[in-house]
């Protein structure tokens, strides 16, 4: 259910500006990797590349490898379906389908997916995911009431419901809380804590408390300047980032001093 | 906005009081500009009331006048002879021919015109999709005398082959039944309308389907859509009426066109069964084609006409708006 | 829920189970592009073969070939939703092509048999003393028709037109503002034929006036006025609102501060809009079949007396049915439509070149 991904010298490029620049790192399975640095830093077009979202932007485009366990997802003859299909995305803000009820939410991709599937099915689907988002006991008397219906923390988990419905390898969150208020925000990070069990995460956040509270390993991105690609500074384990990182940037930035 | 501008106008009261006169003098002045000015203004608008309201009276009296010399059935009679003497005329046909010309129209223009919006906002080359809606804006400004025109002397010639395999295959249905001669049949203006109606029907869907959230585009993509069903799940559903009030605008275009079908059709007063037989009128054309021979009856009787579609084309027009003004509560 | 137990696999049908795969089997790229030309060598085949006399029915026949191939080999490689997919992709491509294809020809046919006729004296002859079987004569009287009558309905429509917009965006507030909003809606709506009827009926047949270019220029103006109220009006609400409160702050009465701050800040956009209205109803022949009743000579007085206008030129010339008519129909054609383009694209030069900077 859960695999591992290995990133070697990827770069990625909004037509000719450089976004990214040759970055390697591994991403345990069944973990939660955060990544972490100022704005502008490329860490959630880096995110974009994981799942080959990046390419959809104008002018999008990617070189380098990411092996998910051993298949590189750039490989030729690699369908940018399949592998969007296995490696499941939720955004920064919550983006329910509006003219979709919660039950079709939930249903989206895997009735793209699936072909025709029974009745029965479909709601065992649904339940499972709303379980696993932890929206169950909030909407199962509603479920055929509109998505956009429900408040914005709910709204993300339906997403993040939608998301692991397909049943993904890795799922991937680009500052999911950032469009939340704080009881929202802590109801998303124990479901993380929970969803780690059975995918593996990938985290953007701009907020470290956040890192720090729900990864297993950090990530720390910086650029050099305006106008310059960015660049993993290092990976580590959580713990260590945020209590003896080995560069000096990541310490300034974690205590503070700029960004 | 809401300061009136006397108030805003009114400087603080001067703590000597010494010269109050150029101050109020000034103020005059700017309370006598802003009268006349709000006058001609609002003026400006009822003028525009008034003249919506004398073009439904005028219309009106006028029609009035000649229904009443009218000695056959003004909506299922199949003649208009209204300058014989007794006058007897009828909308049926013309009835006939606008609604199932415009019709057809609508059936070739809005699938072609969805499926090239949606080629300029989704599918082809960003170096394309630019200057080929700035093409289709240019070609919605053609004069429909040119589509007339072009129809008449480049169409028509190049629809009897097609109009003679329809008949080969189909003929046999009755409505494409086909007998030699100019194609200049109800058909053919469908055809033509449809593709007069295309720029404008494209790029009020093209505005639609750009507007379209990238937000639940993205979505799709991620739960592993292909590009149509990421057009179909997040795409469509957001520009649905979108698409009916241009259909909608476009039907009223194509309800209200005269020149072109009156360059092309060539009319008759009966209802035939084939589509492609030459035949049959529509209201703005048999005005256009029947005025220079008509007299005083004559005139009432196309303006009556003319009521009849003027109303048609506010029903059309009107139910266009109120989806429009729905959709605008509904993305609210 | 009926028995199916929350821990069995996914029924999903290429799901992600032991097995799974990226990879998919992909038609080449060249596909759909090997495909088209067979489709339109095929088309063209039988079109030749059967002989078949229209061309729009090769085109047809390989259109149809080309979608129907690419989904039945897409369905057989890649699966049902890929196959889906390149029936989309195909379809909207085929709009694309039957779409340009007439509007193509139609600019082509305009230019290439226009300009067969058009010279300095086709631009400045008129038809009188031409029979209309004759080559010869041209279209000054229309030309100096057209804008006359185009110039009076600016002359009209436009101040009334900006003055409405200016009501409905400064000061309109409501039951009267609403109501104008929804008859300019209306308005917008009503075909040229049934304005000229209504000046017909009102300036012709009651007021008891003959048909000259006047009566024309008024039904213009009543299908330009509801164009320029939308336009003016769009433009308008795009004028910050801090501007006016900036000004109205300095003490400047509220008149000047419209035509002294809000106008000018607008006026690119507002220029636009006229100038494509304008182009709009250049075009307009219905009104002018009814009102101008059209002439072969040179009237310059557009208040006394029958004239002539391009589109009007154009139905006449059509109408004589003969060759050398036909010629001068599509020379009058050519004429009509680079006023109308230049028109446009000046107007949206002007856009472009006056629009008010979004802030950045």
């Amino acid at each position: 259910m859960a695999k591992r991904i290995d990133v070697s010298g990827l770069s990625a490029f909004y037509g000719a500006h450089k976004a990214i620049d040759d970055i390697s790192m591994t991403v345990e399975p069944r973990s939660v990797t955060a990544f972490i640095g100022p704005s502008g830093c490329g860490k959630s077009t880096f995110l974009r590349t994981l799942n080959r979202m990046h390419e959809v932007t104008p002018g999008g485009r990617v070189e380098g490898k990411v092996l998910l366990d051993d298949e590189n997802l750039y490989g030729p003859g690699v369908d940018p379906v399949s592998v969007r299909r296995t490696v499941g995305m939720v955004f920064q803000r919550p983006n329910p389908f509006p003219t979709m009820s919660i039950y079709e939410n939930v249903v989206a991709g895997v009735r793209l997916n699936g072909g025709r599937l029974r009745k029965a099915e479909l709601d065992a689907v649904v339940e499972k995911s709303l379980k696993g988002a932890n929206l169950w006991k909030e909407v199962k008397d509603r479920l055929n009431k509109p998505g956009a219906g429900l408040s914005g923390g709910q709204q993300q988990r339906l997403c993040i419901a939608r998301a692991i419905a397909v049943e993904p390898q890795v799922l991937l969150m680009d500052e999911p809380c950032s469009a939340l208020d704080p009881i929202s925000t802590l109801a998303i990070e124990d479901l993380i804590g929970e969803l780690k069990e059975r995918f593996t995460i990938v985290i953007v956040t701009h907020n470290m408390q956040q890192a720090a509270r729900v990864s297993d390993r950090t990530a720390f991105f910086n650029l050099a300047g305006v106008g310059q690609p960015g660049k993993l500074v290092e990976i580590d384990d959580t713990e260590r980032i945020f209590s003896n990182p080995s560069v000096q940037a990541t310490e300034d930035y974690i205590s503070g001093r700029f960004g | 906005m809401d300061i009136t501008p006397a108030t805003a106008a009114t400087p603080p009261p001067l703590p000597g009081g010494s010269q109050p006169a150029p101050a109020e003098q000034s103020k005059a002045a700017a309370r006598a500009g802003d009268r006349i000015f709000l006058a001609l203004s609002r003026g400006s608008g009822i003028l525009l009331l008034v003249i919506m309201a004398a073009i439904a009276v005028f219309l009106t009296v006028r029609a009035a006048s000649a229904l009443s010399h009218n000695e056959g059935n003004f909506f299922t009679t199949f003649e208009w002879n209204a300058n014989a003497n007794p006058p007897v005329f009828g909308i049926a046909v013309l009835a006939f021919g606008t609604i199932v010309s415009s019709l057809i129209a609508m059936l070739i223009a809005v699938p072609v015109a969805i499926g090239i919006a949606l080629f300029i906002s989704h599918y082809a080359p960003r170096k394309l999709a630019a200057p080929l809606s700035y093409v289709i804006d240019l070609l919605a400004a053609v004069p429909s005398i040119v589509y007339g025109l072009w129809g008449a002397l480049f169409l028509v010639p190049h629809l009897t082959g097609l109009y003679g395999w329809l008949n080969d295959y189909l003929g046999w249905t009755g409505i494409f039944a086909y007998h030699d001669g100019a194609a200049r049949s109800l058909f053919t203006i469908g055809i033509l309308l449809a593709i007069m109606i295309l720029p404008i029907v494209t790029s009020v869907s093209r505005e639609v389907f750009l507007q379209a959230p990238k937000m639940h585009e993205e979505a799709a993509l991620a739960l592993g859509a292909t590009r149509w069903e990421v057009i179909r799940m997040s795409v469509l559903p957001f520009g649905r009426s979108g698409i009916i009030s241009a259909s909608m605008l476009g039907l009223g275009r194509a309800l209200g066109e005269t020149m072109a079908v009156a360059t092309v059709l060539s009319p008759s007063f009966e209802i035939g069964k084939s589509l492609l037989d030459p035949g049959g009128g529509t209201f703005a054309q048999n005005i256009a084609s029947s005025f220079k021979e008509s007299g005083e009856i004559g005139k009432d009787a196309l303006i009556a006409s003319g009521l009849v579609l003027f109303v048609l084309t506010l029903l059309v027009n009107g139910a266009a708006r109120m989806i429009i003004a729905r959709r605008k509560e509904y993305t609210a | 829920m009926s028995g199916v137990t929350m821990d069995r696999p996914l029924p999903a049908g290429d799901a992600p189970g032991p097995g799974y795969t990226l990879r998919q089997p992909r038609l080449p790229r060249w596909t759909p592009a090997a495909l088209a030309a067979a489709a339109a060598a095929v088309g063209i085949g039988i079109g030749v073969g059967a002989g078949l006399s229209s061309h729009i029915q090769w085109g047809l026949i390989a259109g149809l070939l080309f979608v129907v191939g690419m989904y039945a080999l897409a369905a057989r490689v890649e699966g049902r939703r890929q196959a889906k997919d390149r029936l989309a992709t195909s379809l909207v491509w085929v709009c694309f092509l039957l779409a340009v294809v007439p509007l193509v020809s139609l600019v082509w046919e305009t230019v290439s048999r226009g300009s067969k006729v058009l010279d300095g004296t086709f631009l400045s002859h008129s038809m009188a003393g031409v029979l209309t079987i004759q080559p010869g004569g041209g279209v000054y009287h229309a030309i100096i028709g057209t804008l006359e009558q185009v110039g009076i309905a600016t002359a009209i429509a436009a101040p009334i037109g900006l003055l409405t917009a200016v009501y409905l965006v400064e000061y309109g507030r409501g039951r009267l503002a609403k109501a104008v909003t929804f008859f300019v809606d209306v308005m917008t709506g009503i075909p040229s034929i049934v304005a000229g009827l209504f000046i017909l009926s009102f300036w012709i047949l009651m007021l008891d006036f003959g048909y000259s270019g006047f009566a024309g220029a008024m039904a213009l103006s009543i299908l330009m006025m509801p164009v320029v109220v939308r336009s003016t009006e769009e433009m308008l609400k795009l004028v910050p609102n801090e501007l006016r409160e900036a000004s109205l702050a300095l003490g400047v009465p509220k008149w000047r501060t419209i035509l002294k701050v809000v106008l000018p800040t607008a006026i690119g956009g507002i220029a636009t809009g006229v100038m494509l209205s304008v182009a709009r109803i250049a075009g307009e022949s219905a009104p002018v079949v009814l009102l101008v009743f059209g002439s072969q000579v040179i009237n310059n007085d557009p208040f006394d007396g029958a004239q002539s206008s391009l589109p009007y030129y154009i139905y006449e010339q059509w109408a004589a049915g003969n060759a050398a008519s036909y010629d001068r129909a599509w020379g009058a054609a050519l004429v009509l439509i680079a006023f109308v383009m230049i028109l446009n694209l000046v107007a949206r030069g002007i856009a472009r070149w006056k629009a008010p900077k979004a802030g950045r």
